[in-house]
C-alpha cells in the first residue's frame, strides 16, 4: 500500500480569529511494509497528520491518497481505502465500551460484516498480537489494568488487520517494562504482517528500536526525512525542532568531543558499547568509560 | 482548542470585556426584554443603534456575531412562515387556500427580528465575557434568592464547573467520535436504525470519562480544602468602577428613551 502525501496543509477554525495553521504543505510517501517514526514537538501536527492518513478530516489544500484514491472522500470506493488504515490514537483505552473483552475487541470485525468463525479467529489471534491471555476474552474490559486494557484497545485495532497501522504514543503513561513489551510486540506483528507502521512518539530512544526510517514535523512542515540512523543522530536537526536526542548518541558525541575516534550514529546502547570496543581495542579506557557512563 | 462553538467566550482586551459582569448581565437583560416589548419603528432604530454600538465596542468580529444567527435560522423561518399565513388582515397574494397578508409579512418580520435581537445581545454577553465572570455575575444578581433558601452559591459552582469543562467534553466528543470512525461505525449514516446504534460506542465511553473525570476534580477540590461553597472569597472581587457606572448610565438611558417613545405613541 502507498500513502501519498501531497502538499497538504490544514487550518483549524479557518476564518475566524482563532484560526490555527497545524500543517502547511506537507508532501511525503510511505510505501507498504515501512516503518516510520514521526516526531516532533508538541503541537507540531503529527496528530493531525496521522488523522488525515486515516482519512478523518478534510484537508484545507492539498490531498492524501492511499493507492491512489484520496483519503477523506465520502465515496464508497474511499470509505474501502480508509479500512486498511488503522489508527490508533493516544490512550486507545478511553474508546472501550462492550461489556467484554471479546466484544470490544470483535467490534471492528463485526462493523466489517465478516462471518462469526472469522471474528473469533481473528479476535483469538488479535489478543495473542498483545499478549493477553484468552481466559480474558469473558471479562469486562472495564476491569482490567491500565496496561491490559491498552492492550485490548491495540488488539481491537489489529483484529481489522490493516495494512497501515498508524500508532499515536501508543507508550505514554506505560511503565518502563509495559512500554518495552508492548513495542515489542508491536514490531513483531510488523514482521509477521509485513504492514505499515507509522510510530508517533516523542522518545527517540524508544523509536530507535522500531523504525528504519524517522520524518520530523516542526510548526506544522518536515523538518527532516530520512533513515533512523541519520536523523536520530544529527542533534543540530533535534534540537532545532525541539526534540531530545538519543542517549547513546549524546554519549557517544561527548566521546567524540573528548578525542575519541567513534561513530556517532549508533542510535541503541549496545551498539554505543560496541563502537567503544571498536575503538578502544585494548578494553582498558573504555572500561572507566563505562563505568563512568553509569555513575551518571 | 480546534473547535468554535456559536457564542465562544473569546478573550480580549476591548471596553467590553473590561466592564462589570453584573452591569453586561442587567443591560443585556433589560434590552432582551426591550426587544419583546417594544413595537415602533423608533424603538427597532434606538435599539439596533445602541446593540450596533455595543458591538463594535465589543471588538468581536462582525461576521462571528452573524453566525451566532445560524443557530436560529430554521426556527426564525418557521416563525416568520407561521405568522406570514396565520395573521388575518388586508390581503396581498393569495396561494391556494392560503393568504399572506400584510398584517402577517408585518409580525413575521418583526418576530424574526426580535428573535435575532436576542441572538446577538446574548452572543455579545457571551463573546465578551468569561465562564467564570458569567457564573460570578449570576451569583450576585440572584444572591436575593439565598434568603428564601435556595443554594445560590452552589449552583453558580456547578455552573462554573459546567461551563468550564463543556469545551473538554466536546474534545472527548471528537476524539472518540474519530476512534470509533476508524473502527468502521459510521456516524454520518442517514440510516436512523445504524446511526442510533453508533451512539453506543459513542456515548459508553465519554460517560465513563465524564464519570472519571468528576471523581478526580472532586477529590481535586476537597485536597485544596473545598467543603461546599460557604464563605469562599475570590481571588478576584468584583467592583464598580467609574466606566462600570458611567455604562450603567447609559444603557438606563437608552432603556428609558426606548420606554418613552412606547408610550407617546
Amino acid at each position: 500500500m502507498l500513502i501519498r502525501v501531497e502538499n497538504l496543509s490544514h487550518t483549524y477554525v479557518s476564518g475566524t480569529p482563532l484560526a490555527r495553521v497545524a500543517l502547511h504543505g506537507v508532501s511525503l510517501e510511505v510505501s507498504s511494509s515501512e516503518r516510520v517514526g514521526l516526531v516532533g514537538r508538541t503541537g507540531s501536527g503529527k496528530s493531525t497528520l496521522v488523522q488525515h492518513i486515516a482519512g478523518l478530516l478534510t484537508p484545507s489544500e492539498g490531498q492524501v491518497l492511499i493507492d491512489g484514491i484520496a483519503a477523506h472522500e465520502r465515496t464508497i470506493v474511499a470509505r474501502a481505502a480508509r479500512r486498511r488504515v488503522g489508527l490508533a490514537f493516544q490512550y486507545p483505552e478511553d474508546q472501550i465500551f462492550e461489556q467484554t473483552v471479546f466484544r470490544e475487541v470483535a467490534f471492528g470485525p463485526r462493523n466489517m460484516r465478516l462471518n462469526k468463525a472469522e471474528i473469533a479467529e481473528r479476535v483469538r489471534w488479535a489478543l495473542e498480537m498483545v499478549g493477553l491471555n484468552p481466559a480474558m476474552e469473558s471479562r469486562s474490559p472495564f476491569t482490567l489494568s491500565g496496561g491490559e486494557m491498552r492492550r485490548a484497545a491495540l488488539a481491537s485495532i489489529l483484529a481489522m488487520r490493516p495494512e497501515a497501522l498508524i500508532l499515536d504514543e501508543p507508550t505514554a503513561g506505560l511503565d518502563p517494562h509495559g512500554r518495552r513489551e508492548l513495542l515489542a510486540r508491536v514490531r513483531a506483528w510488523q514482521v509477521e504482517t509485513g504492514a505499515t507502521l507509522i510510530l508517533v512518539s516523542h522518545n527517540l530512544d524508544e523509536l530507535a528500536r522500531v523504525v528504519e526510517r524517522v520524518i520530523v514535523l516542526d510548526r506544522g512542515q518536515v523538518a527532516a526525512d530520512g533513515s533512523a540512523r541519520q536523523v536520530l543522530s544529527d542533534s543540530a536537526l533535534l534540537s532545532a525542532a525541539g526534540l531530545d536526542v538519543p542517549q547513546s548518541v549524546t554519549l557517544l558525541r561527548a566521546l567524540h568531543e573528548a578525542g575519541w575516534d567513534v561513530r556517532t550514529d549508533r542510535l541503541l546502547p549496545e551498539e554505543a558499547v560496541e563502537e567503544i570496543v571498536r575503538v578502544d581495542a585494548g578494553h582498558t579506557t573504555s572500561l572507566r568509560a563505562l563505568q563512568s557512563v553509569e555513575a551518571m | 482548542m480546534n473547535l468554535l462553538l456559536p457564542g465562544m467566550y473569546m478573550a480580549a482586551d476591548s471596553a467590553l470585556h473590561r466592564l462589570d459582569p453584573r452591569v453586561k448581565m442587567g443591560t443585556a437583560l433589560v434590552l432582551m426584554v426591550l426587544a419583546f416589548a417594544a413595537h415602533s419603528l423608533a424603538s427597532y432604530a434606538l435599539l439596533t443603534t445602541f446593540v450596533v454600538i455595543v458591538a463594535i465596542l465589543s471588538a468581536a468580529p462582525p461576521f462571528a456575531l452573524l453566525r451566532t444567527l445560524r443557530t436560529i435560522f430554521w426556527l426564525g423561518c418557521l416563525m416568520f412562515f407561521f405568522h406570514l399565513f396565520t395573521t388575518p388582515g388586508q390581503a396581498l397574494v393569495a396561494v391556494g387556500q392560503f393568504t399572506i397578508t400584510r398584517e402577517g409579512l408585518l409580525t413575521g418580520a418583526t418576530q424574526v427580528y426580535r428573535l435575532c435581537l436576542l441572538v446577538v445581545i446574548s452572543a455579545l454577553l457571551t463573546f465578551t465575557t468569561s465562564p467564570a465572570q458569567l457564573a460570578h455575575g449570576l451569583e450576585v444578581l440572584f444572591k436575593p434568592l439565598a434568603q428564601i433558601g435556595l443554594p445560590v452559591r452552589e449552583f453558580a459552582m456547578v455552573l462554573t464547573i459546567a461551563l468550564r469543562f463543556a469545551p473538554v467534553l466536546l474534545e472527548e466528543i471528537d476524539k472518540i467520535s474519530k476512534a470509533q470512525q476508524v473502527r468502521g461505525v459510521d456516524m454520518y449514516s442517514r440510516n436512523p436504525l445504524r446511526q442510533m446504534q453508533s451512539w453506543v460506542p459513542l456515548f459508553v465511553p465519554i460517560f465513563v470519562a465524564a464519570f472519571r473525570r468528576a471523581e478526580d476534580l472532586a477529590t481535586a477540590m476537597e485536597a485544596r480544602g473545598f467543603h461546599g461553597a460557604q464563605q469562599r472569597t475570590r481571588l478576584h472581587q468584583l467592583r464598580m468602577t467609574r466606566q462600570d457606572l458611567f455604562a450603567a448610565l447609559i444603557a438606563l438611558a437608552v432603556s428609558l428613551a426606548i420606554l418613552g417613545l412606547e408610550r407617546s405613541i
